[in-house]
């Protein structure tokens, strides 16, 4: 087929992209969003699969097919509660993509016409890396947030190992780009890639997920605008920045939420001061704990409820029983609120995803910033499951590894019920001063197990 | 260098055009992005047919082949999930 007809497709496909990203951003806009970027990516197969380049058919059926069915079911099977993990697979999945486009186009110098060969070579080498390294590191990704891996190395044999494979690939990327005949290379630069992508992420912590994830994204996307140039195909280009920059664009928001720096979050350092006091020391005689029956009366007086949840509230999948409650409390003329601290979870914006499925209307949700007034008005906070995002040291201790880290001000309210299962620190390993406050009762138990008590119990009065 | 200095222009730009139409996020559409853009990173499967079904190199057929299947995964699955989640916040209004 004419070569400008397809070239005008995919035009075509990337305007499609934009729009559909643009869409994505709205809430009434969204599901079109969504909508149009697959359109986009329906007409750029299209338009490829009728190019005359292709000459045989039976490879690309086989491999349509099995990857439909896998992705198909994947997600409409997968539970929301997985969906972190669900997440970072498919941003394996598109740089690993990339990379292999990137190892076929390398497998025949010479065969790829219109391009200059430099920019094959060169930019092979670079969709070769962030490819494989995303791949690698996406996989570390989903097997953490799996639970089937729990290992966390840090320190100086990390620093050597990750710091060794990233310039090898570099170095391997080079000879390669000068000396495009030797394919053993090549491979070699996959191998150093794939090394650095598991040692980046094997050393981030639970609680730095959200962002270890948006910047997988970005380098999905910017694998495939690699893929692009190697290619000279501009709608690969496109396409793929636009995500390298909304990738980016979340990176930022998360690094931002938690005050820490990309740097920081990749070293998986967070500061020697941690475990400094004994936490017995801290807590003893200082914390009041309550229970279902007490914590229900407290309810029962309540004009306003701001709920606030946590990687807790994912791990018990107390979701449904959270709507219970806040239904049970409307029922009784109480105004419930949702207060969600950014990175709250293990990817950005978990908790609304998890609340969404349980049917919590999406204008009860409150970002930080709108929240953290509200506190000062609210009865009784109930933290489910968050730690570290409702640390007062954030504000108030100039000392705290994590001050100046924006928290959710829940210590404002009347009261607050922390459902907590023992008084263990969250991921940065400190002592959280909020349980030992006046206005603070700690509700020892999984966060569903407590809710579903409290709930009975509300209803008994 | 001709075709280099035009591939790097709409790079440049695209990255731009990124910036500029991400600007404000809700964060209940933080993850419906994440996952959407990524199904839309999976254009690579343009390349990956390509090598596929070209006529080319026997092992280049195979790693296209892989790419396909990965690419594919990709891009349905990701689809599907976005279209998933969104049908779920918009249930209730």
């Amino acid at each position: 087929m004419n070569a400008n007809l397809i070239n005008s497709a995919y035009l075509l496909a990337a305007v499609l992209f934009i729009l559909g990203l643009k869409g994505l951003t709205s809430p009434r806009t969204a599901v079109r969003g969504n909508f149009l970027g697959a359109l986009g990516m329906l007409l750029a197969v299209v338009a490829t699969l009728v190019d005359r380049q292709i000459v045989s058919y039976e490879l690309i059926v086989l491999g349509v097919a099995i990857g439909t069915v896998i992705g198909a079911i994947w997600a409409i099977k997968v539970q929301m509660t997985a969906m972190p993990q669900l997440v970072a697979a498919f941003n394996g999945f598109g740089g690993g993509a990339s990379a292999l486009v990137a190892g076929a186009a390398a497998m025949m110098p010479g065969a790829i016409t219109g391009v200059p060969e430099i920019q094959v070579y060169v930019s092979s080498a670079l969709s070769a890396l962030i490819g494989s390294a995303t791949l690698s590191g996406s996989l570390v990704a989903w097997a953490k947030l799996q639970g089937v891996l729990h290992w966390q190395p840090r320190g100086a044999l990390l620093r050597f190992v990750s710091g060794g494979s990233v310039s090898a690939a570099i170095v391997f990327g080079t000879y390669y780009a000068i000396e495009p005949e030797a394919v053993w290379v090549f491979g070699a630069l996959c191998a150093a890639a794939l090394v650095y992508g598991l040692f980046l992420t094997v050393a981030v912590g639970g609680a730095d997920m959200p962002v270890i994830i948006a910047l997988l994204n970005s380098c999905s996307g910017l694998a495939a605008a690699a893929t692009g140039f190697v290619l000279g195909n501009s709608v690969l280009i496109i396409s793929g920045s636009l995500v390298g920059a909304s990738g980016f664009i979340l990176t930022q928001i998360m690094c931002k939420a938690m005050n820490r720096s990309l740097w920081d979050v990749l070293r998986g350092d967070l500061g020697e001061a941690a475990a400094s006091a004994s936490k017995e020391d801290l807590y003893t005689g200082r914390v009041k704990s309550t229970s279902p029956e007490e914590a229900a009366l407290l309810f029962e007086t309540a004009r306003i409820v701001t709920i606030v949840p946590g990687y807790g509230m994912a791990v018990a999948q107390a979701q449904h029983a959270v709507r219970d409650l806040a239904n049970l409390l409307e029922s009784r003329g109480t105004e419930v609120r949702y207060a969600i601290h950014p990175v709250a979870g293990r990817m950005p914006g978990h908790m609304n995803v998890l609340l969404a499925e349980a049917d919590v209307p999406y204008d009860r949700l409150y970002d930080m910033d709108t929240a953290n007034p509200t506190f000062a008005e609210t009865d009784v906070a109930i933290i489910l499951g968050a730690n570290d995002v409702v640390n007062p040291a954030a504000r108030d201790e100039p000392g705290s590894p994590i001050f100046g880290m924006p928290i959710l001000d829940v210590d404002k309210s009347q009261v607050v019920v922390v459902v907590k299962r023992s008084l263990s620190p969250g991921f940065a390993g400190i002592p959280n001063m909020l349980f030992t406050r006046d206005n603070t009762l700690m509700l020892f138990a999984d966060a569903k197990k407590a809710l579903q008590d409290l709930n009975r119990e509300i209803r008994d009065i | 260098m001709e075709a280099f200095l035009i591939s790097v222009t709409v790079f440049v730009l695209a990255v731009f055009v990124g910036f500029e139409i991400i600007t404000k996020i809700p964060s209940t559409l933080h993850t419906p992005l994440m996952s959407g853009s990524n199904a839309i990173s999976g254009i690579a499967i343009v390349g990956a047919l390509v090598a596929a079904g070209g006529a080319g190199h026997e092992v280049a057929k195979y790693l296209g082949f892989g790419a396909v299947v990965l690419a594919t995964v990709n891009v349905v699955g990701g689809f599907l999930i976005t279209n998933r989640m969104l049908a779920m916040f918009r249930r209730k209004k």
